[in-house]
């Protein structure tokens, strides 16, 4: 390939097939992740998504195939030194007991302790700096159990990113927030993306907050087929209305455009 | 929603969690001293000093041979029996993610009470009955968390817990029925000692040594892997992509909960509420941090049965009190304000 030269590969998935029962999610997948790209995994409820991102992080052994990280399979990665390498924020967290915000991003710190197990001065600066990143430092010192969906969302993200791993996995982290968190999230994630080599991977189901943002995107039908690629490509009118089953179209106002469901039939 | 600043919580850091710790300890030994010298009879807190000495072995005073023959074992006895009742309830509030989660209330102690009566009624010696008592402890803790072995594995608060909780209350009410049968049959020149070991009573402690064998082997294994634990809090998912293998460290908090559990009860008999209370408390004040959370809960623990056994054998003395009432009639309000006080979320 010509043109500038492509940016190392963070992660990659070889052949993936994943499957829940007899029905295949999705089926013999390759796709290489780089720094610098934003992926949107896209696709109709228990298309996969939230298995998908499960199996790139490792915590789901794949029907078939492998997930590589740096170009190592997951199974040759002690699980430590693989968290400082990816991260994950899971789709739900439900906090039991009260804790501060700050104490419970540090705790993402964890694959970077050492000794007795206690942080050094470095991880809270990470901490207070993935907090300012999300604009989330006022709520530093607030207990966990009194926030609200939308904030507790962002502290996982904020979490995540505290880990300090250059392969962010996110399921959903757009869900509970308002359009002006929304849009706020996704726009400290390509901060944060194009601060070093770095690449993010998260499901979203608005189709044009994830053509508005992310550079790459993968369509799930949930019948084993995935359209990966960059995003202009992939969330077409077309494929999208064949994924979700409901015809869509793009209109556009100038330089802005948007997906949205078709008038007619249903309507 | 948005809760006044005054709730906001202090941060923990090795320095703090130290002084923490040290000052658990003068207290501890602040009402381990105490208990020494405080009774019935009374002992200068000089002879109660010398009395710990290895020295004159061949003056045997009355008030030497109280401390080292009753008083010392027993402060021992309570000391290492709430140290690991507060430390089983710690893990399991861990593991089961449910701040009400105790060894009491989950219906370990009835078990083991059970297995413990029935050897009594056969007469057996008091290490088959101690055996037994452990054994049923074992019994009842394999039984509740096999019935609500979902909660377990998932680990999840907002389905698992009411379950295993559930679980818990009905098996202890087993426990109690089986009990109360027990008591029926049982010959009545039994039947006092039996009642004292239903209550939690820590006038037999002879060798306070097994206890601490186990809460030695407890804190060991457990308080290495507190960095985990307090990863683990926040679901198995999160926990594993931090790289904690999670189905182990759960296991082994399982055996630690259960060993602990097991000693304590075969120790003292079922002293309730302190794994809830203690735990509790230590986070209310100190937040809940792991690695800070498990050694301070075995210090509080351990000067909470020490303590609430000082006042059981002194408040009407020279009746003597069994230290289980003691400790429900604090524990009993406590864990009402903190089921009622939950908020849904």
């Amino acid at each position: 390939m010509n043109g500038p030269a492509r940016a190392a590969p963070l992660a990659a998935a070889c052949s993936l097939t994943l499957r829940v029962g007899a029905r295949a999610l999705v089926a013999g997948f390759t796709q290489t992740f780089r720094a610098g790209e934003l992926w949107c995994i896209a696709g109709p409820n228990g298309a996969g998504k939230t298995t998908l991102i499960a199996a790139l992080a490792g915590l789901l052994k794949p029907a078939d195939g492998h997930v590589e990280v740096d170009g190592i399979a997951l199974a040759h990665w002690p699980p430590a030194r693989l968290a400082r390498r990816r991260a994950l924020m899971p789709q739900t967290i439900r906090d039991a007991f009260s804790a501060s915000v700050l104490d419970i991003v540090l705790l993402n710190r964890f694959p970077h302790l050492s000794g007795w197990g206690w942080e050094r001065a470095d991880d809270r600066a990470a901490a207070h700096a993935a907090l300012a990143a999300l604009d989330l430092e006022a709520l530093a010192a607030r207990d966990v159990l009194s926030l609200s969906g939308g904030e507790r969302q962002r502290v996982a993200l904020a979490a995540a990113l505290c880990q300090g791993a250059p392969l962010l996995l996110l399921d959903e982290p757009l869900s509970h927030l308002d359009l002006h968190h929304q849009i706020a999230c996704l726009d400290a994630l390509t901060r944060w993306l194009h601060a070093d080599e770095r690449a993010v991977v998260f499901s979203c189901h608005d189709l044009n907050l994830a053509r508005r943002f992310a550079t790459h995107a993968l369509l799930l039908d949930g019948r084993g087929g995935v359209h990966a690629g960059p995003v202009r490509d992939v969330l077409t009118p077309e494929r999208a209305s064949a994924a979700f089953g409901h015809p869509l179209v793009l209109i556009r106002d100038g330089a802005h455009e948007a997906l949205v469901p078709a008038l007619g039939r249903g309507a | 929603m948005n809760r006044p600043a005054a709730h906001t919580l202090r941060a923990m850091n090795a320095r703090r969690a130290a002084a923490i710790w040290v000052v658990l300890a003068f207290v501890a030994l602040a009402v381990f001293a105490a208990s020494l010298v405080a009774g019935s009879v009374s002992v200068t807190p000089r002879a109660a000093f010398d009395a710990l000495l290895p020295i004159h072995p061949d003056h045997p005073d009355l008030a030497a041979q109280i401390v080292r023959t009753l008083r010392l074992p027993r402060a021992l006895g309570g000391f290492a029996c709430g140290a690991l009742l507060a430390l089983a309830g710690a893990l399991l509030q861990v593991l089961l993610r449910n701040p009400l989660a105790e060894p009491y209330v989950l219906g370990v102690s009835g078990g083991a009470a059970a297995f413990a009566l029935a050897a009594m009624i056969a007469g057996a010696a008091w290490w088959a009955v101690q055996a037994s008592a452990c054994a049923g402890a074992f019994v009842s803790i394999v039984l509740v968390l096999g019935l609500a072995r979902r909660a377990l594995w998932r680990g999840d608060p907002q389905d698992g817990s009411p379950r295993l909780l559930l679980t818990g209350a009905v098996i202890a009410a087993g426990w109690g029925a089986t009990l109360t049968l027990l008591l029926t049959l049982a010959p009545d020149a039994r039947l006092r000692g039996m009642l004292f070991w239903l209550t939690g009573d820590l006038n037999g402690v002879g060798a306070p040594w097994p206890a601490f064998v186990a809460l030695a082997a407890v804190l060991i294994a457990m308080v290495p892997l507190a960095p985990q634990l307090n990863v683990l809090l926040r679901g198995d998912a999160a926990a594993q992509a931090l790289g904690v293998p999670v189905a182990k460290v759960r296991l082994g908090v399982y055996v630690a909960a259960s060993v602990a559990a097991a000693a304590a009860v075969t120790t003292g008999g079922t002293i309730g509420f302190v794994g809830l209370v203690v735990p509790h408390m230590l986070r209310l004040a100190f937040g809940n941090d792991q690695r800070m959370l498990l050694p301070a809960a075995a210090l509080a623990g351990g000067v909470a049965v020490m303590g609430a056994d000082l006042v059981a054998r002194t408040v009407v003395a020279p009746t003597q009190l069994p230290v289980g009432v003691v400790t429900a009639l604090a524990g009993v309000p406590v864990f009402l304000w903190m089921l009622l006080r939950r908020r849904p979320q």
